[in-house]
C-alpha cells in the first residue's frame, strides 16, 4: 500500500465570510470561495480538469458547483460525508491528481444552513438513518448536543471530575477559541468571553451550556491542488499533503457495551493511520498547529487525547497550562474553531485546511505561530460511537 | 356452579401512572374551594395502549409469553378509531402472531365483557390462557367534576383454566340503554346528564339490580364475602351503594382509591379487583360488579395459587413511586391548550412500510444474540458487531431485561412536550446495548450507574400515525411473585 505523502500539494485556498450571510446563497458563497483560490494559486477557472464539491444538504450533484462557476463538462462529483465533507472532497481531489489523471483540481465545500429557520440541524429521517436503529421512525428523540453531551456526562464521571470541575475546564477551552476567534475577520463571532459568560449560560443538554456549542453558519471553502512537481511552478510556498485519512465506524459504540462514551474511537484510528503515513511517531512534539472539529466543547477535550496530543484522562493538565493556547506549544484552532469561525457542515473541513494553510505560510496576522512545520485537521461527523471522521496532516 | 370452578384469574397485575396531579391543584388553577387527594396522570408519552402494554408485561412475569392463546384489550380511550389497539399490545407483549385478539370498547364495563368473553373461550375449549389487559385515559372539561374525578391506569388479567388464583364461582349481567355519561364521536371531553339522574336512574339502581341478581341467582348474602369490589365514580356513591346493599364499608368493600388514583374508568373495577386480590388469602370470597350502560357481577372464590404473589406489594410500591405535576403541565400534556411549538422542523410522516418491516425490532425490541461469540445486539443485525459472522443469530428480547445507566444528558433542544429529553445508554445486566430516551424521571435523581427497566412509549404522533418504540426508566418496582 503506498503513501499520499509527498505527492500532492496545495497551491491555492478560499473562504468566505463565515456567519449568518442571510444575502448570500450557496452559489453566490461558491463564486467567492472559489475566485478567492484561483487567484490565490494564479490559475484561470478554465484550468480546473476535475472537481470535487463537498456539501451534506446544500444542492444535489456535481452541477451545483458547475453553474455558478460555468465549469465547462469537466468531472465533478458531489461528496458528502457528514461532517467530513469537506475533507473528503479534498482527499478525493488530492487522490485524482497523485493517480495522474489530471494535473489541476478543486475541491470546494459549501453550506448553507441559515436559509432553515431553526438552529441546529434538520432531524430529516435521512439524517436518522445514519444514526438508529434499522428503522428509523422507532427511535430516540434526536439532536446533536444531546449526544455529546453524553460524552461529557461519561468524561466526567470516569476521571472523577464534579460537574463544577469539568464545566470549569470545557469553559477554559471556549474562552480560548473565542479570543483566537476575535482575531479572525472571517469568522462568525469575534467576541471574547469570560470564563463566568461559558459557565452560566442557559444549559442546551446537559452538562453542556450554549457556549459549549458551536454556530451555525453559512460559507464555503475551496482548495487548489495539483502534484507536488508541478506546484512550484504555480508558486513558491505551497503546502504539502502529508496524509489524508477517514476512519468510519460500523455504529459499534451503539450497540457493543464495550465503548465507554470517554473517547472516540474513529478519531483515535483516523489519528493512528494518519500519523503512520506521515512517519509521525510523537504527534504531541512533532505537530505545530492543529484545528480540531470542536462542534462541542467536549468534543475538542477527548479529541486532544484521542489525537495522542494528552495523555488519556490528562487533558485537563495541557488545558489548565495554556498548552493549546494561540502562545502554547501546540495551538489549537487558532482560528476560533467550529466554535467562533463557524460551522457550515460541507465546507468546515477546507476552512480548517485554509487557516493551517495560511499559518504555514505565516500569513495568519495577529494569529500567526512561531515555525509551523506541521499542521493537522480533524473532522468528526455523526456522534460518539457512531462517527465519520477525517485526519488530514499537510507540511512546507 | 360447578361449570366455572376450573375457569379463572391465573395472574394480575395493575400499573398505575408514575405523575400525580392533586385536585388542590386545579381547584387553585381556577380560584374554587382547596379540595382533597390526587389523581393518577398518565405522562405526555403514555395513552390506554403504552399503559395497558406495563399491565400486560407485568401480568405475564414468571409465564412463557407463546402459551398466550388470545389478548382481549378493553378502553373507552383508543389512539386509533379504526385499527385494532389489542394487536398492537400483543406485538409490543412478544405474543405469538397465531392468537386470536379482539378490542372491547364503548363502556365503562368492556373490561369484564372482555373477561367474560376470555372465560367462555376458556370453557368451550378453544384457548387455554386468555389475556385480558383494561386501560383508560379520560379526560374531563377543564373546571369541570369530571376531571376532578378522572385519573389514569391499566390492569391485566390471565384467565385460565390452569393455576388460578382465583376460580370464577358465578356471573350475573344486566344490560340497560341509558344516556347517564357518554362521549360521540365528536367529543374530545365526557359528557354527563344531571347529576341526580345519573346517580338515581343510572348507577344506583343498575348497580344495586345486578348485585341482588346474582346473590339471588347462587342463592348467596353480603356476609359470604370477605371482599366486595365495586365501581363507583366518587366515595360517597361508593358509600351509598354499599349501604343500601347490606355490606360493611370497614373493611368489607374495596376502597376506590379515590384521593390516590381517581376514578381510572374502564380500568377501576379491574385495578380494584387486582388490588383485593393482593391482599387476599386462600379460601376468600370475593363479589365484584363493574358499572357502564349495565351491570356485570362476579364471584370469585381465591385458591392456594394465590401463594404465588407477594401479598399487598405491587400497588402499595406503585403508589409510592409517584411524581407530582402542575396544572400547567396536565393541560399541555393533554394537549388541551396550544403552546408554541419547539423551534424545529416539523417531524416527517412516518413509512407505514418501514414500520411494518421493523415491527419485531420496534414493538417487540427484539434484537439478536450471536450463536458463534454469544453478543448480544439491538437492533437486530446480519453480520454480528463483535465476531463479524454472517447470520449465525437467535432472536433475543429486551424489553423484559433490566439494565444500568452508562451515560446520559438532559436535552433542552430536542423537540418534545415535556422538555428537557433525557437520552440514555442502557447497559443490559446479560449483555447489549441500547441507546433510548428516559422517561418517567426526576431529572435531578438521575446519575450513571442507576438501574433502569424498558417501558413502551408514545414516541411520536404525525401524519396521523402514532409511532411506538421503548423508554427506559428508573427501575420502578421489583418482581411480583415470591
Amino acid at each position: 500500500m503506498e503513501s499520499i505523502k509527498d505527492r500532492v500539494a496545495i497551491i491555492g485556498m478560499g473562504c468566505t465570510k463565515f456567519g449568518e450571510n442571510w444575502d448570500m446563497s450557496p452559489a453566490d458563497m461558491i463564486v467567492d470561495a472559489a475566485y478567492e483560490a484561483f487567484e490565490d494559486a494564479g490559475i484561470e477557472p478554465k484550468d480546473v480538469q476535475a472537481a470535487w464539491l463537498g456539501t451534506y444538504m446544500s444542492g444535489l450533484s456535481g452541477q451545483t458547483l458547475a453553474k455558478p462557476l460555468k465549469l465547462s463538462y469537466i468531472p465533478i462529483t458531489r461528496v458528502e460525508n457528514m461532517c467530513a465533507t469537506g475533507s473528503d472532497a479534498l482527499r478525493n481531489a488530492a487522490y485524482a491528481v497523485a493517480a495522474g489523471v489530471y494535473d489541476i483540481a478543486l475541491a470546494l465545500g459549501v453550506e448553507k444552513l441559515k436559509d432553515n429557520g431553526f438552529s441546529g440541524l434538520p432531524d430529516t429521517e435521512l439524517v436518522q438513518g445514519l444514526n438508529f436503529s434499522e428503522n428509523t421512525y422507532r427511535s430516540r428523540t434526536f439532536t446533536a448536543p444531546g449526544h455529546f453531551a453524553m460524552m461529557a456526562t461519561a468524561y466526567f464521571n470516569t476521571y472523577g471530575l464534579t460537574p463544577e470541575e469539568g464545566k470549569r475546564t470545557l469553559g477554559m477551552i471556549e474562552v480560548k477559541n473565542h479570543h483566537n476567534g476575535s482575531l479572525h475577520p472571517k469568522a462568525h463571532f469575534q467576541q471574547e468571553i469570560t470564563l463566568d459568560t461559558v459557565i452560566n449560560a442557559p444549559i442546551i443538554a446537559w452538562p453542556l451550556g450554549l457556549y459549549d456549542c458551536c454556530g451555525v453558519s453559512d460559507g464555503a471553502a475551496a482548495a487548489i491542488v495539483t502534484r507536488k512537481e508541478l506546484a512550484r511552478d504555480f508558486r513558491s510556498d505551497p503546502v504539502d499533503i502529508k496524509a489524508l485519512q477517514i476512519a468510519v465506524g460500523p455504529q459499534e459504540g451503539y450497540i457493543s457495551a464495550e465503548y465507554d462514551w470517554t473517547y472516540v474511537e474513529e478519531t483515535l484510528r483516523a489519528g493512528q493511520m494518519a500519523y503512520q503515513e506521515a512517519g509521525i511517531k510523537n504527534p504531541r512534539q512533532e505537530i505545530s498547529i492543529a484545528e480540531v472539529h470542536d462542534c462541542f466543547s467536549i468534543t475538542e477535550m477527548v479529541t486532544y487525547e484521542d489525537l495522542q496530543f494528552s495523555p488519556r484522562g490528562r487533558a485537563k493538565d495541557d488545558i489548565e497550562a495554556g498548552f493549546f493556547n494561540l502562545d502554547g506549544a501546540l495551538p489549537v484552532n487558532t482560528d476560533g474553531g467550529l466554535k467562533c469561525f463557524g460551522h457550515p457542515i460541507g465546507a468546515s473541513g477546507l476552512r480548517m485546511m485554509y487557516e493551517i494553510y495560511k499559518q504555514l505560510q505565516e500569513k495568519a496576522g495577529p494569529r500567526q505561530i512561531k515555525n509551523p512545520t506541521l499542521g493537522l485537521t480533524h473532522n468528526l461527523g455523526g456522534t460518539p460511537g457512531s462517527a465519520t471522521t477525517s485526519v488530514l496532516i499537510v507540511g512546507n | 356452579m360447578g361449570e366455572y370452578k376450573v375457569v379463572g384469574i391465573r395472574n394480575f397485575s395493575v400499573y398505575i401512572p408514575f405523575y400525580r396531579l392533586g385536585r388542590g391543584e386545579i381547584a387553585q388553577a381556577w380560584g374554587r374551594k382547596p379540595l382533597s387527594g390526587e389523581k393518577a396522570v398518565a405522562n405526555h408519552d403514555e395513552d390506554s395502549i403504552t399503559m395497558a402494554v406495563a399491565a400486560g408485561m407485568d401480568c405475564l412475569t414468571g409465564m412463557d409469553a407463546q402459551s398466550i392463546d388470545g389478548l382481549y384489550f378493553a378502553s373507552t380511550t383508543f389512539p386509533y378509531k379504526e385499527k385494532q389497539s389489542a394487536a398492537l399490545i400483543a406485538a409490543a407483549l412478544g405474543l405469538g402472531s397465531e392468537i386470536f385478539t379482539a378490542d372491547f370498547s364503548s363502556s365503562l364495563r368492556a373490561g369484564m365483557s372482555a373477561m367474560r368473553s376470555a372465560v367462555d373461550a376458556i370453557k368451550a375449549g378453544s384457548a387455554k390462557n386468555v389475556m385480558v389487559c383494561v386501560a383508560d385515559m379520560r379526560t374531563g372539561y377543564p373546571n369541570g367534576g369530571s376531571e376532578m374525578d378522572f385519573g389514569d391506569g391499566a390492569a391485566s388479567f390471565i384467565l385460565s383454566n390452569d393455576k388460578v388464583v382465583a376460580a370464577i364461582e358465578g356471573n350475573h349481567t344486566v344490560a340497560d340503554e341509558i344516556n347517564d355519561v357518554w362521549r360521540s364521536d365528536k367529543d374530545t371531553f365526557v359528557q354527563s346528564w344531571e347529576d341526580r339522574f345519573v346517580r338515581e336512574k343510572g348507577y344506583l339502581r343498575l348497580l344495586t339490580e345486578a348485585v341482588w341478581g346474582i346473590l339471588k341467582k347462587y342463592d348467596m348474602a353480603p356476609k359470604d364475602f370477605s371482599k366486595a369490589v365495586f365501581y363507583a365514580p366518587n366515595p360517597r356513591l361508593l358509600n351509598t351503594v354499599s349501604r343500601k346493599l347490606g355490606f360493611d364499608n370497614n373493611g368489607q368493600v374495596q376502597d376506590s382509591l379515590y384521593d390516590a388514583l381517581g376514578n381510572t374508568g374502564t380500568a377501576l373495577v379491574p385495578m380494584l379487583l387486582s388490588v383485593a386480590l393482593e391482599q387476599a388469602v386462600a379460601g376468600d370470597r370475593i363479589l365484584f360488579a363493574s358499572y357502564g350502560d349495565g351491570c356485570e357481577a362476579y364471584i370469585l372464590k381465591v385458591t392456594n395459587q394465590i401463594n404465588r404473589y407477594r401479598r399487598g406489594d405491587r400497588v402499595r410500591s406503585q403508589l409510592v413511586s409517584r411524581k407530582s405535576i402542575n396544572y400547567q403541565k396536565y393541560l399541555r400534556w393533554r394537549e388541551i391548550i396550544p403552546v408554541e411549538p419547539p423551534a424545529r422542523p416539523p417531524l416527517d410522516r412516518p413509512s407505514a412500510v418501514a414500520l411494518w418491516r421493523d415491527s419485531k425490532g420496534g414493538l417487540g425490541l427484539y434484537g439478536v444474540k450471536c450463536l458463534e461469540c454469544g453478543a448480544i445486539q439491538y437492533p437486530a443485525q446480519r453480520v454480528c458487531i463483535r465476531c463479524h459472522t454472517k447470520e449465525k443469530f437467535v432472536p433475543y428480547r429486551f424489553a423484559d431485561k433490566k439494565g444500568t445507566l452508562t451515560t446520559f444528558s438532559h436535552d433542552n433542544l430536542a423537540a418534545t412536550t415535556d422538555p428537557p429529553v433525557t437520552v440514555a445508554v442502557v447497559d443490559f445486566d446479560e449483555g447489549g446495548r441500547i441507546m433510548c430516551d428516559m422517561t418517567d424521571k426526576d431529572p435531578e435523581k438521575v446519575e450513571v450507574g442507576m438501574p433502569v427497566e424498558m417501558t413502551f412509549r408514545k414516541i411520536r404522533f404525525s401524519g396521523s400515525i402514532y409511532d411506538y418504540w421503548w423508554k427506559c426508566r428508573p427501575m420502578r418496582t421489583g418482581n411480583p411473585l415470591k
